[in-house]
């Protein structure tokens, strides 16, 4: 009896949250299915839309390019992604695998940037990246450029490779060499195989965090052709200033491809076993 | 081991990633601390160098103190919660009881969701007349301007950063739970403890390491908040909800004023870097493998 009361109450507890957890999307949703018959703001508040339409889907997608979005959101992610296991699994491994002159400097070097967050160095990272030209008012490559280049490795992503690396038995490596690998092949062909499971944890994490991003593009982009999701959609804001039932669309039609992703590959979130691997 | 690579080898591999560093991470950190010595106030092409007038600046501004006092706000209610509730909740959901992914999932699908995205529906949620208004006039309680009214606005934000925290701080505490041996727990069933003697005595203390993480991370990105209080209050009303780092954007893309936000951005990495470096060298050894 008292296991059942337990029971019971875990799951209340657990229902409870869920609930809250997820009741901003959901009357975000039901917003966006009222007809203009129906009251948004009436008292009580209706989940079930009385007045049900799609209209609002269709006028919000006919007025704002989500394709261009999204697309400028895949190219950013996807770069960012690409560059960040290239780059940090090739510093992960000297780092882990090789003996030479100021690796204790460069580790701590390394180690250092983590502790600065980029929202006190952003002015001098504007102004770099405005020196280098890589904006969109010189043309959109520039302007993908330099959205994905300041973030085209992290520290945490150099550690993670090299605790990677070092857990590989050394005696794989021999063998290798042995045979007569180069240290490219080694390092392609050997050693790059056996980490998949990291490469994953890193790719999937980058391209949370990437996707998710909005200071940076809302500093650098000045093109409505080059806004990612999360600055378009807050731009719906000053685009339809009250008409919430089109903000509220639009903020749904933005989060269907994330939500996808986040299902399908649920078990790399909830596991618990990659804790922390998203960038804070 | 046998040397199969060149002296230059290592240095080549590391090459990349260090151009990116050196020109994203360390050239700004240096050029953060050197505009903060500069005015540009008067003219942006020529700034002049004016020692610690910035500073002195910076000390004379009640703006200054007002968003140092809310950014501690934001810390010291954000903080505990995002320590203790996320810690229950991955109690809750380690017991065997169905429907524990089904649930973890839904706790987790704030932390996925853009932050824009999170922060607009909030606004809805908080409307004059919306749903949240409603549901307190049914408490018989008066309507709130829960992003109007400056007694409000800062605490409806943090509300917004704590919701979009949960699920992830309950996944860390989701992990640290599974180190704890089993056998300490049938030992408690074996003298009858009760659920809360339970965890009081055993979970907790396994787990302080990760309490103590949990606690830095979430103070490092309470420090850095930024995107909910840009598209839910533009840190108004009355700079109510203005924290450092609104701050420093708007001093330094709205009004160009480098220097001053510099100096700002020079007490924001003093804080961090002191709280990164307890959580790296305390917390975190083994993940650097230090």
């Amino acid at each position: 009896m008292k296991k059942i009361i337990e029971k019971l109450s875990i799951h209340s507890v657990l229902i409870f949250v869920s609930l809250l957890s997820i009741f901003p999307f959901l009357w975000l949703i039901s917003t966006s299915l009222k007809g203009g018959g129906e009251n948004i703001f009436a008292y009580p508040p209706q989940i079930i839309p009385t007045d049900f339409t799609w209209a609002n889907y269709s006028g919000v997608w006919d007025r704002v390019d989500f394709i261009r979005y999204f697309v400028n959101s895949i190219i950013v992610a996807g770069g960012t992604v690409l560059l960040n296991l290239i780059f940090s699994a090739m510093a992960g491994y000297p780092l882990a695998r090789m003996e030479f002159k100021g690796k204790k400097i460069t580790f701590f070097a390394i180690l250092a940037t983590i502790m600065i967050p980029f929202q006190a160095i952003m002015l001098p990272v504007y102004l770099i990246t405005l020196k280098l030209n890589m904006v969109d008012g010189v043309n959109n490559i520039a302007g993908y450029m330099g959205l994905i280049l300041p973030f085209a490795v992290s520290a945490f992503g150099i550690f993670l490779m090299r605790q990677a690396f070092l857990g590989i038995p050394r005696e794989i490596e021999e063998a290798a060499i042995v045979d007569g690998c180069n240290v490219v092949q080694v390092f392609t062909m050997v050693l790059l195989p056996m980490i998949k499971p990291t490469i994953a944890v890193l790719a999937i994490f980058t391209f949370i965090g990437s996707w998710g991003e909005f200071l940076w593009p809302s500093i650098v982009l000045t093109k409505e052709s080059m806004y990612t999701l999360p600055v378009g959609i807050n731009n719906l804001q000053g685009m339809f200033s009250s008409n919430w039932r089109y903000i509220a669309a639009g903020s749904i039609i933005s989060i269907i491809p994330i939500i996808i992703f986040f299902l399908s590959l649920q078990k790399y979130f909830i596991s618990g076993e990659n804790e922390g691997a998203i960038k804070g | 081991m046998l040397k199969y690579y060149s002296k230059y080898a290592p240095y080549l591999f590391l090459l990349p990633a260090g151009i990116v560093l050196v020109i994203f991470f360390f050239i700004p950190f240096f050029q953060t601390i050197i505009l903060s010595f500069q005015d540009y106030s008067t003219d942006i092409y020529t700034p002049a160098f004016i020692g610690i007038g910035n500073y002195t600046k910076l000390l004379h501004n009640p703006t200054f103190y007002k968003v140092l006092l809310n950014t501690f706000i934001y810390l010291i209610i954000a903080v505990p919660i995002l320590a203790i509730i996320p810690l229950f909740l991955a109690i809750l959901v380690n017991q065997k009881i169905r429907g524990a992914t089904l649930y973890k999932i839904l706790i987790y699908l704030p932390v996925i969701v853009s932050i824009v995205v999170a922060a607009i529906a909030f606004k809805w949620l908080y409307a004059e007349h919306g749903i949240l208004n409603y549901l307190i006039s049914t408490l018989g309680m008066q309507s709130i301007g829960w992003l109007t009214d400056p007694k409000y606005a800062l605490y409806s934000v943090i509300i917004v950063t704590i919701w979009k925290g949960i699920g992830y701080y309950m996944i860390i505490y989701l992990a640290a739970l599974m180190s704890v041996p089993k056998e300490l727990y049938e030992a408690c069933d074996i003298d009858g403890a009760n659920f809360l003697t339970k965890h009081l005595t055993v979970t907790i203390p396994h787990i302080m390491p990760t309490i103590a993480l949990v606690t830095t991370i979430s103070a490092i990105s309470a420090m850095k908040v930024f995107a909910e209080i840009y598209v839910m209050t533009k840190g108004g009303p009355l700079n109510s909800s203005k924290t450092i780092v609104y701050y420093i954007y708007e001093r330094a893309f709205e009004n160009l004023d480098l220097g001053f936000a510099s100096a700002m951005s020079v007490v924001l990495l003093i804080i961090v870097m002191i709280l990164s470096f307890v959580n790296i060298f305390c917390f975190e050894r083994n993940r650097y493998q230090l």
